[in-house]
């Protein structure tokens, strides 16, 4: 049998500001992981990021990053995904400003 | 110091010009990022984690009170209000955005800055002594030959498409505080004879191939210079491999083709290049070492310095650890730590950066300089003034007497910031210097140089670090590897593997072990962490960091 997919969402640099964004099912990008598109299928997954990486004027670096489902939505597996949602830890900057 | 000329000036802004008509192509969506990227590093630009990160050149580290205050206009208008001062006597901002990248760049021509070659495979920023010009021990001021240096790679057409990155390092004294042996070039000034001339060193560098340079001649005449390290990037541009970038250092192509084979080459490419560079490399040299001569030292008393250190035990503390001997009678150089104690090593306030440039002002000839340890030097004060200097840094919370001791940590951005990175480093760094500062041992612990990058880079310097630690990611988990015994002086030493690594919640305690053991295991107070490990050899130190289970439990 072939190796379960892990479930990913689309995620990227937004191009002016350069924090992490995510892609969610209606083709905004997100700042909140939350909201962000859960990919559970491999091709699908991999259409949806050749979509984002094609809107160059508006992010950089799309990739798919690994994520699990919660009740509040998508969430991160691994902490560097993790720290990506929220911002350094030696200040109070970034995305865990307004959290 | 040295101003811009005509000649750099209109290049500066020409490249500024062209960056910002590149930004606005890649906003309206007519560059995509794959062409855009080698634009922006090429001007300094990179993408992290959170946001963008512009890392701005500190040639040699030195900086006049203009140029540090408008680092800190920087800082307030297109920043968070701090700045970070990394390992390569550069400065990076962590947070700006795209659209006012241009207008930074502007803001840095306006006092003799850039962001160029601060990336990319080009010969990088040339960094020298962070003493130089001020120490009681140096032959010369090796900063007008890294300015030569300077002036010979900026946008040199040969060399903007190297087989990878090329970092040079100059030193005026044998006491090596640069680390040239970690660099592809590492350059000594020399007087040999009462001729003038440098000891050149080839293949350095950390990464995950960490090797000490070695020795290509040891007394190069002063005139050949140029043509020699243009000759070594030359054959290195060649024989380097462009197939690997693991493989693709210099250090490699050294240790694959042997350094006999690598001096034979260079010696015969410099033999056909040495006729085409004329006296004029000369002449400008002249020039430099013009703009580089010694500010006008005042002969003044001491005393009040004397009575001062006796009189304040905490100034007293101070000048013990932050001073360090200068070449001019009555005067001292001042490291001035930008590790307080808990707080991100190298960060430095907008406002800390207005006092540092108020005070290289009014009692420093002018002069500031990065180190490559992370600190910010005022060179020249006389030690009249110390008391003055004291008082104002200590308002300014950059009065730690910690230089050199285990607070004195440096740590790369780690996983906080860097998108390279497999672990962070700073919150560890914090974590070591939080604790010891509680335990109030350091000044009892001694010289001690800890270093922790947060992955195999080693942006850091763990490999050259007394203990050196190294963040990595172990399935999903950060990690940490520690090293021991490493040495980034002119006795450069890789430091060896202690043995399996711990977690982020165990390598605080684990760093305490070992210093703590330290403490047993010296002879007396005057052996130092490094001298104990290189009598005594791993064993005993790795006993203290893996004591048998039931010991840990009953501590
Ligand atoms: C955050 C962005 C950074 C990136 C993407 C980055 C990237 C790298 C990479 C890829 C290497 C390995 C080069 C090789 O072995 O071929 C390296 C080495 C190095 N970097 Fe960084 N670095 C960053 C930040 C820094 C900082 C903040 C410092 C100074 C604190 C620094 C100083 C160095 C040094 C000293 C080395 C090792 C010396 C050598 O070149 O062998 N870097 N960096
Ligand atoms: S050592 Fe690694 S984590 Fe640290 S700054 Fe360099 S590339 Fe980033």
């Amino acid at each position: 049998m072939p190796k379960a997919f892990t479930p990913k969402v689309v995620t990227a640099n937004a191009l002016l500001e350069g924090d992490a964004v995510w892609l969610t099912e209606d083709d905004r990008w997100t700042r909140d992981m939350a909201e962000a598109e859960l990919l559970t299928d491999e091709a699908h997954a991999e259409l949806r990021l050749l979509e984002a990486s094609a809107r160059a004027s508006e992010i950089a670096g799309a990739y798919l990053a690994d994520a699990q489902a919660t009740d509040d939505g998508p969430a991160p597996t691994h902490f560097r995904e993790a720290f990506r949602t929220r911002g350094p830890s030696n200040y109070p900057h970034g995305k865990q400003v307004d959290l | 110091m040295y101003h811009y000329n005509d000649f750099d000036e209109a290049f500066v802004r020409t490249r500024v010009a062209q960056f910002r008509s590149q930004v606005g192509r890649r906003i309206d969506g007519s560059l995509t990022e794959d062409e855009f990227k080698p634009l922006r590093l090429m001007n300094g630009l990179y993408l992290q984690l959170h946001a963008y990160m512009l890392r701005v050149a500190v040639p040699y580290g030195t900086l006049n009170s203009k140029q540090m205050r408008q680092l800190a206009m920087i800082a307030d208008r297109w920043d968070k209000g701090y700045g970070h001062f990394t390992t390569r006597q550069n400065i990076q901002y962590n947070w700006p955005e795209l659209r006012d990248v241009p207008d930074m760049l502007d803001a840095l021509a306006d006092v003799g800055m850039h962001a160029i070659q601060t990336s990319g495979n080009t010969i990088r920023n040339v960094t020298a002594d962070h003493f130089a010009g001020a120490a009681a021990d140096e032959v010369e001021d090796p900063r007008p030959y890294a300015e030569l240096l300077r002036q010979w790679s900026t946008d040199h057409p040969e060399f903007q498409f190297l087989p990878r990155k090329f970092k040079i390092a100059v030193t005026g004294a044998e006491a090596d505080r640069a680390v040239i042996r970690a660099h592809d070039i590492g350059l000594q000034v020399r007087r040999v004879d009462g001729k003038i001339g440098f000891r050149v060193l080839v293949g350095g560098g950390l990464g995950r191939t960490p090797m000490i340079g070695k020795v290509l001649t040891d007394f190069l005449p002063v005139e050949d210079l140029l043509p020699y390290c243009e000759a070594i990037v030359s054959v290195y541009n060649v024989l380097g491999r462009r197939d690997n970038k693991y493989k693709a250092r210099i250090k490699i192509t050294v240790h694959e083709t042997g350094l006999d084979e690598i001096r034979a080459r260079v010696e015969e490419r410099f033999a056909a290049i040495r006729p085409a560079f004329d006296e004029a490399a000369m002449e400008i040299l002249d020039d430099i070492k013009a703009q580089f001569a010694l500010p006008a030292f005042r002969n003044a008393e001491t005393d009040g310095f004397e009575a001062a250190r006796l009189a304040n035990p905490a100034f007293r503390a101070w000048t013990d650890t932050n001073l360090t001997p200068h070449r001019a009678e009555g005067y001292a150089i001042v490291s001035v730590s930008i590790k307080k104690h808990g707080a991100t090593p190298g960060d430095a306030s907008s406002d800390q950066m207005r006092v540092l440039a108020d005070l290289a002002q009014t009692y420093g000839h002018d002069e500031l300089r990065i180190s490559h340890e992370q600190n910010v030097i005022l060179p020249h004060v006389h030690k009249s003034d110390l008391p003055a200097v004291y008082a104002a840094l200590r308002d300014a919370d950059l009065a730690t007497a910690n230089i050199g001791l285990v607070s004195d940590i440096i740590a790369c951005p780690g996983m906080d910031y860097c998108a390279l990175a497999t672990a962070r480093s700073i919150p560890i760094a914090q974590q070591i210097a939080t604790r010891f500062e509680e335990l109030k041992l350091e000044h009892e612990v001694g010289p001690l140089k800890i270093k922790i990058s947060g992955c195999i880079n080693a942006c850091g310097h763990h490999h050259v670090g007394h203990i050196g630690i190294l963040g990595l990611d172990r399935a999903g988990v950060e990690n940490y590897q520690i090293t021991l015994g490493g040495d980034g002086t002119e006795d450069a030493t890789i430091g060896t593997r202690t043995g399996p690594g711990f977690s982020a919640d165990d390598i605080l305690p684990a760093i305490e072990r070992l210093v703590l053991g330290y403490l047993d295991l010296r002879e007396d107070a005057s052996e130092t962490f490094l001298q104990a490990y290189r009598r005594l050899g791993m064993e005993p130190f790795k006993a203290k960091l893996y004591p048998p289970k039931e010991e840990q439990d009953a501590a």
